[in-house]
């Protein structure tokens, strides 16, 4: 008796309504980029530069009144939120509390620290800063463009990796999957106003290696079988390709969603931004692999006979033994 | 048909084997850490039984490699900070004025009278009041270029330390890009020195000190309380000078003469020393100190002056015998021994009030000298030791779910030959463990979230191999060909598959920082082990089981 996810065999379609699938996949590209142009992104320090403070403390949290405590300092513009986690007992109530950059220096002063301690100290006397961190604008600029110059060289060398192993066909399609992914991600971040740092670059980066892995699975089926089914039409054999690989594909986004759902639920607070946005990302990266990438496959047509020898590379792998 | 030669098979579970001796030190993590720090404790400072006791509690036969613990888990402090090179060039600039004006005093009957101008803080600015002399005035700066002495010189075709341009009478002086790569070079190699040893000074685990582009150094030192702890740390300068003392007093408020100064004493409470401002030798001239003692057995410092400074010191003591001298630490008189020969050779000894522990402090210090360059911090980090604990337990609790959760699902999901598979799992985190333990590598939160993700996606390798199987089955003949050409045909889907992820890896390793370049490690290593466990480790224990049983039919 085994637990299975889908069938045995199984033969869904998956191109006769092609054009429906790249229409929902393009509208929530434009739902998610415009979520990005009105309400941007709710960047953390490392990009926005400024201090955030982690606090804790026994008494019951008055966001309010620590508001007013920091209201006299005169610091600028001051966020502060309540965080929650289900492993935090009763008397530990923990707060974020970010201030924006200050005029006159690159990381903020100790002194200011002191005077933010000291005011809160009155509001809650046994307040504790568990974690400080402070970014300033020079390298927040840096982390920026580093950031985006990091997604940028995914991208690009996963198309060069996969034009090699492929053909451009094959690495369009793959490409246009993971700009799916990324946008959608950025635009959930933005939608939900999700902080999003450094974590999420990293996290936005392995969705891209995630996804690929599912989409580059599919294809290496669609090679496989674009030599054994050479008289059939392309949309035939790119559904059998998926029907063939659909229990893998998610048979591994299962096992993999499991484990980021423990880490989600269990794995503490300050973690869970860059979870829950690999979370979204293996589902997002699922879909794509199959409705985004074969469908644009579909769309491009691609050569049929690979078996002339300058495409026999797809195959060196093949006669390894162990 | 399925045969794996008794070599590879050898090979492979050596390799497995050697990965998990590798990875058990990690299990006793407390205890292994605590044998060490005694370990490193004993060879520096000899033993003590305490000590012995705590090496004791690891056998010194089992490998002792451990994960490092990143800041966000162990707690600390993080730095970034930005060596001011600057403030190097313009004291450079400043050092050649002197030689400047005398170069052209001597040709004061062409340039006539030679005036410093001020000017941005790279440049020199001097006037000449003959414009006329201007080319020789020029020549003659010139005649004081050097060339630049470094490694990175020779490759630009040996080029001189300053430019030199002059009009309208007057002469602008700027280091050349060549000096002032060189200049940064130096700037920096001795700011991490200074700042490596200062730290190593209060001994701490593991800090990691790294330059990191062309002005940048990062400092991350877990276990300090505050990101300004580590400052006040790195910011201590030992200003060591020998000053002439001109009298002694009992109170504060004595009137020091012009170039005179009033510093109190060290450790005589209420004595004042009114000494001359100007220092015969400064620490800077100093080339060596070492904790040593004097001849009552009383901890002291013994030091080497350079060629200069001991030529300058010999002098002074030949000429001012009887008379005394002080040494002065930080603006504190540590003492004012009396002159009592002439001291050739440049070599001394500084002698105080001081416990061991002091004394090997000021040697330190004044071994390590002030700071090149003024630093400026782009970024703190402090993470309290409480929030990387709370951290710990999170990752350990949800990676353990994680895993029973994958080990539970494979094993439903394929029975015996998932079984085999979450051995395969098993041993992987394992061999992953082994792998990070060996390289010395630090693990971070989101590094402990790649983990989990490889314990998700490690069971990929085997699920296409699986599936593969499966597909096979219904075709092959026999069960021995449909394993057999499960793992041929799947093995061009794990490569592709894997690679991309590894190149993802890279590129975050690359270009990530701390926690980040944590979580591409794990992620990394994860991708290696779990394809080695999927290809081999897996295949061998389906092999293995095979041949015991033969069965005539399986299902996966």
């Amino acid at each position: 008796m085994r637990l299975k996810m889908v069938p045995d065999n199984t033969t869904f379609d998956f191109f006769t309504r092609w054009k429906l699938w790249l229409g929902i996949s393009a509208t929530l590209i434009v739902v998610a980029l415009a979520s990005f142009a009105i309400q941007g992104l709710n960047f953390g320090i490392d990009f926005r530069g400024g201090t955030t403070i982690r606090t804790e403390s026994a008494e019951p949290l008055d966001v309010g009144a620590y508001r007013t405590a920091l209201q006299e300092l005169d610091l600028g513009d001051v966020v502060i939120s309540e965080v929650f986690d289900p492993s935090f007992g009763p008397d530990e109530n923990v707060a974020m509390i970010r201030i924006a950059p200050q005029d006159d220096a690159e990381a903020v002063s100790q002194a200011t620290i002191d005077s933010v301690r000291t005011a809160l100290a009155e509001v809650a006397p046994d307040i504790e800063f568990t974690s400080v961190s402070s970014v300033g604008p020079k390298v927040s600029g840096e982390l920026i463009q580093t950031a985006v110059i990091a997604v940028l060289l995914a991208i690009g060398a996963v198309l060069v990796y996969i034009w090699l192993r492929f053909e451009w066909q094959f690495a369009v399609g793959a490409v246009v999957a993971l700009v799916h992914d990324v946008a959608l991600t950025i635009g959930i971040f933005s939608e939900l106003q999700i902080r999003f740092d450094l974590a999420i670059i990293a996290a936005l980066l392995t969705i891209v290696g995630y996804s690929l892995n599912d989409t580059v699975v599919v294809f290496d089926r669609v090679r496989e079988n674009l030599i054994k089914y050479k008289q059939r039409p392309l949309k035939e054999v790119l559904n059998i390709s998926i029907n063939e690989t659909l229990s893998r594909t998610l048979m591994t986004s299962f096992t993999t969603l499991l484990a980021l759902l423990a880490l989600l639920a269990l794995g503490g607070d300050v973690i869970r931004g860059f979870v829950f946005a690999m979370t979204w990302g293996v589902i997002v990266g699922t879909y794509s692999s199959i409705f985004v990438a074969s469908v644009i496959l579909f769309w491009l047509g691609v050569k049929r006979d690979w078996s002339k020898p300058d495409n026999a590379a797809g195959n060196q792998f093949a006669n390894v033994d162990a | 048909m399925l045969q794996i030669d008794l070599w590879k098979r050898l090979l492979i579970w050596g390799v497995v084997l050697a990965g998990v001796l590798l990875a058990t030190p990690n299990v006793f993590y407390g205890r292994v850490e605590r044998h060490n720090d005694a370990v490193a404790a004993i060879e520096r400072e000899g033993a003590t039984e305490a000590l012995r006791e705590d090496a004791a509690a690891w056998p010194s036969w089992a490998p002792s490699g451990l994960v490092n613990l990143g800041l966000d888990l162990r707690g600390g402090a993080h730095l970034l900070a930005e060596v001011q090179v600057e403030d190097v060039y313009a004291s450079r600039l400043e050092a050649l004025w002197p030689e400047i004006r005398d170069a052209l005093r001597d040709l004061r009957d062409t340039v006539g009278t030679v005036r410093l101008q001020d000017g941005p803080a790279d440049e020199l600015r001097v006037a000449i009041s003959e414009p006329a002399g201007m080319a020789q005035a020029l020549e003659a700066i010139r005649a004081l270029a050097s060339p630049v002495s470094s490694s990175t010189a020779l490759a630009q075709g040996g080029s001189n330390d300053i430019e030199v341009s002059g009009s309208d009478g007057v002469i602008t002086v700027t280091l050349s890009d060549a000096e002032r790569a060189a200049v940064d070079e130096r700037t920096l190699q001795q700011a991490l020195e200074i700042i490596r040893r200062r730290i190593d000074e209060v001994g701490t685990r593991e800090p990691t000190i790294q330059r990191q582009g062309a002005d940048r150094i990062l400092i991350q030192v877990p276990g300090v309380g505050s990101a300004q702890e580590l400052k006040d740390i790195i910011g201590t300068t030992a200003q060591l000078t020998f000053q002439p003392v001109v009298g002694r007093a009992s109170d504060a408020d004595a009137q020091p003469g012009v170039g005179e100064e009033v510093l109190p004493s060290m450790d005589e409470e209420g004595v004042y020393y009114t000494l001359d401002r100007s220092p015969v030798v400064t620490g800077e001239e100093l080339v060596d100190a070492q904790p040593s003692f004097d001849q009552n057995g009383r901890p002291a410092v013994t030091f080497r002056f350079d060629a200069t400074g001991a030529r300058r010191f010999g002098d002074y003591t030949a000429q001012n015998i009887g008379s005394p001298f002080a040494i002065v630490l930080d603006d504190e008189v540590i003492s004012a021994p009396v002159i009592q020969s002439h001291i050739p050779g440049g070599s001394g000894i500084i002698t105080g009030n001081f416990t061991i522990e002091e004394s090997t402090n000021l040697a330190v210090l004044l071994r390590a000298g002030a700071l090149p360059a003024g630093l400026e911090f782009l970024e703190e980090r402090t993470i309290g030791p409480e929030l990387g604990a709370d951290s710990i337990e999170a990752g350990k609790l949800a990676t353990g779910v994680a895993f029973a959760l994958v080990l539970i699902y494979m094993a439903a999901a394929y029975g015996l030959f998932g079984i085999f598979a979450n051995i395969a799992l098993i041993l992987n985190i394992g061999l992953l463990f082994g792998l990070l333990s060996l390289i010395g590598a630090t693990l971070t939160l989101p590094g402990i979230a790649g983990i989990v993700l490889t314990v998700g996606m490690a069971v990929d390798a085997n699920v296409l191999v699986f599936e593969r199987i499966r597909e096979e089955l219904k075709t092959a003949r026999g069960p021995a060909r449909a394993i057999e050409l499960g793992y041929e045909k799947a093995l061009s889907a794990i490569v592709d598959a894997n690679i991309t992820t590894i190149i993802t890896a890279i590129i975050l390793f690359a270009m990530g920082s701390g926690p980040v370049r944590g979580f591409a490690i794990t992620l990394g290593f994860g991708i290696l082990t779990s394809v080695f466990t999927a290809i081999f480790v897996t295949r061998l224990l389906i092999v293995t089981w095979y041949e015991r049983r033969r069965p005539k039919t399986i299902t996966v």
